[in-house]
């Protein structure tokens, strides 16, 4: 296969992992597969195949699954760079993830982004944000082209908790509540705003709160169960699509790995990683399937087999050539 | 062909590409209900309703950036800056993220978006409201900068901006609002982006300007005393290399007038393009005339100072023709500064 056709093949295959998404046991695979990326990512760092920085989302799966199983590929999504998790779950594959975060001309971006840049305009990724906010008011944007043109399109607008201390966030929501706009904003707080513990950094604890001056509902949800994501956005999704305007999801989560690379969480205090384990988003659903541990183990055995070889495959890939540093600029 | 203010122009090119393109919408601080603090909107919200035509709160990084996210998705937003400066809370979603948008989505995603502003000193509006802050843009890919001269190059800069697929900066002089002048409407009106236009053909040394600037230099050198060539550069981002060069080859002398600063100001680029190209071939160094490196300032004889003139403009084109030499700038001849 030459590039081009493997790239056309990667993007139709994107769409089909989208629609697979209506199933609950592949959501509980998409989960893993998300975990089973991510873990990969963080061993060809230590053996010298990424460059840079990366953000992992581990723990934090069912809010990117949740997300993408309650909306459409004809609707639009802002993330941040902690955005490994949203794609793969709005459909790009792990061939175009892991070859992305390698810099090969494989990758959803041709190699020219990076961990912080993935992209899958197909499944509705804008670009993926590196800079805190600033993919909420492209969000509204989104949403304002859907509202103008009359389409029943919708944006979801992806941060995390430490983004709500910033002017966007704001502007952001009182922009969307004046004009109604069909957009939902979804807050991850996983409690860390990068090294920062929250209690450090904001006067409340329930970030929803803050949809209080923009009348607009705003919603805490368990970010840890899939089910729960899943009926917040569903209630927030019809809001947006009857023109009634914007919603503010809180996800209440946490972040198993530092916020970067170089990062141990060593501020964390002794044990709350332990506790938060305890209520992990595959485990959760997996039971509330009625999956054994056996069955989920055999399910992790063969999600990873499949990273594995999508890993080979991107690794397989050139780094892009230089021409491509010119085109598209 | 009608006689236009230049603001009037402005809201002709609006209204033009409101018409023709149903996916234009305009947005910005009070150029809805009260018709723009310049003026340069009136009439339109009347003509196209409150759906196109949105006033916006105070909050420039969320309306540009609601700017960018519609421009990426189908629509063609126009957006206003009431100051350019306003954009500086706001300057992350233009640089950052909408010059980067089809870079990182390999060509799937374009930005077809203009940001006006008024921006320019001269009418005593303060150190925070005069700047023209093109230094600011200039090292950023996939985004281009124009500055019209007069009413016929607001209109026709505007309605080639709305339709590139590009961001755009339009920097409309705000001293020039008021200027009348013959304007040419419809396609024949509009002003490719990138293209300077001569508007004296001279042999002896070529003079280039932007903004304001153009009319000064214009001025400056209308007795013809000088055979100068006066071009208009019109776009400065990206500039016409092919025009200048071509003009500084016949004339082998050249002064830029600018209105940005002496450090980093537009005309340091085209000085070097040049003299790489043209080194061997120049009669006297490139001359620039710039700002001072200072805030502008209030007072009325200061700021008419800080900001060349024709007589200045004269004096230092005449200096330069007679020494071959690139003069002095005033505040280094006072002994003001040494920069």
């Amino acid at each position: 296969m030459t590039d081009q056709t493997q790239k056309d093949f990667l993007v139709e295959e994107s769409l089909r992992r989208r629609s697979e998404l209506s199933s609950p046991e592949n959501r509980l695979d998409r989960m893993i597969e998300i975990r089973a990326v991510e873990g990969k990512l963080q061993s060809l760092f230590n053996d010298g195949f990424i460059r840079g920085s990366t953000h992992l989302s581990n723990g934090q799966e069912a809010i990117s699954v949740g997300i993408a199983a309650t909306i459409t590929t004809s609707d639009w999504v802002t993330c941040t760079y902690r955005g490994h998790g949203t794609a793969l779950s709005l459909g790009v594959t792990p061939t175009a993830v892991v070859g992305e975060i390698a810099g090969r001309v494989i990758g959803c971006v041709g190699g020219l982004g990076g961990s912080m840049h993935l992209c899958g305009v197909e499944v509705g990724l804008l670009p993926t944000f590196a800079i805190v906010g600033a993919g909420y008011p492209v969000a509204a944007g989104a949403a304002l082209t859907a509202q103008y043109q009359g389409t029943s399109d919708i944006a979801v607008a992806i941060c995390g908790d430490g983004a709500t201390n910033i002017g966007a966030f704001y502007e952001t929501l009182n922009l969307a509540s004046i004009w109604k706009l069909p957009v939902i904003f979804v807050v991850e707080n996983n409690l860390y705003g990068e090294y920062s513990r929250i209690q450090l950094t904001t006067p409340i604890e329930d970030l929803a709160q803050r949809a209080d001056s923009f009348a607009m509902p705003g919603v805490i949800v368990d970010g840890q169960d899939l089910d729960a994501v899943m009926d917040a956005m569903t209630a927030a999704v019809s809001r947006a699509r009857a023109g009634e305007g914007p919603t503010l999801l809180e996800m209440k989560t946490y972040r198993y790995s530092g916020h970067s690379r170089a990062d141990q969480a060593n501020y964390r205090p002794a044990g709350e990683l332990d506790e938060w384990l305890l209520r992990d988003p595959i485990n959760l659903y997996a039971h509330s399937l009625g999956i054994s541990d056996a069955e989920l183990e055999e399910r992790r055995r063969v999600i990873n087999a499949e990273v594995d070889m999508a890993t080979e495959v991107a690794l397989a890939s050139p780094e892009p050539p230089i021409a491509d540093l010119f085109e598209f600029v | 062909m009608p006689k236009l203010r230049m603001r009037e122009a402005v809201i002709r090119a609006l209204a033009d590409e409101l018409e023709s393109d149903p996916t234009v919408i305009l947005m910005g601080e009070d150029i809805a209900e009260a018709g723009g603090p310049f003026k340069a909107t009136e009439g339109l919200k009347e003509q196209f309703g409150a759906r196109r035509v949105r006033d916006t709160p105070i909050s420039e990084m969320g309306f540009l950036g609601a700017a960018v996210g519609a421009a990426a998705t189908g629509l063609r937003p126009v957006v206003e800056m009431m100051f350019i400066e306003f954009i500086g809370v706001a300057l992350d979603q233009l640089t950052t993220e909408a010059c980067k948008f089809r870079f990182l989505s390999r060509g799937k995603l374009n930005v077809p978006l203009t940001v006006r502003a008024s921006a320019g000193a001269g009418l005593g509006f303060g150190c925070q409201h005069s700047q023209m802050l093109d230094q600011w843009f200039r090292g950023t890919s996939g985004l281009k900068l124009a500055v019209p001269s007069d009413p016929q190059t607001a209109y026709g800069l505007l309605r080639a901006a709305i339709r590139d697929e590009d961001p755009v900066i339009i920097l409309e002089t705000r001293s020039l609002y008021g200027d009348r002048g013959e304007v040419t409407l419809g396609e024949a009106g509009i002003i490719p982006l990138g293209k300077g236009s001569i508007l004296r053909s001279g042999s002896d040394v070529t003079v280039v300007a932007l903004g304001q600037m153009v009319k000064h230099a214009a001025a400056a050198i209308q007795d013809g005393q000088i055979d100068a060539e006066l071009i208009d550069l019109r776009t400065l981002i990206p500039w016409d290399r092919e025009l200048v060069l071509e003009s500084v080859s016949r004339t082998r002398r050249l002064v830029i007038v600018e209105e940005s600063p002496y450090s980093g100001g537009w005309g340091t680029e085209i000085a070097a393009e040049v003299s790489r190209e043209l080194f061997g071939q120049l009669l006297s160094p490139v001359h620039r005339i710039t700002l001072p490196d200072t805030p502008v300032p209030y007072a009325a004889s200061l700021e008419s100072r800080y900001l060349p003139n024709a007589e200045v403009i004269r004096s230092q084109i005449d200096a330069y023709m007679t020494s071959g030499l690139s003069p002095e700038p005033w505040w280094r001849l006072e002994g003001l500064a040494r920069a």
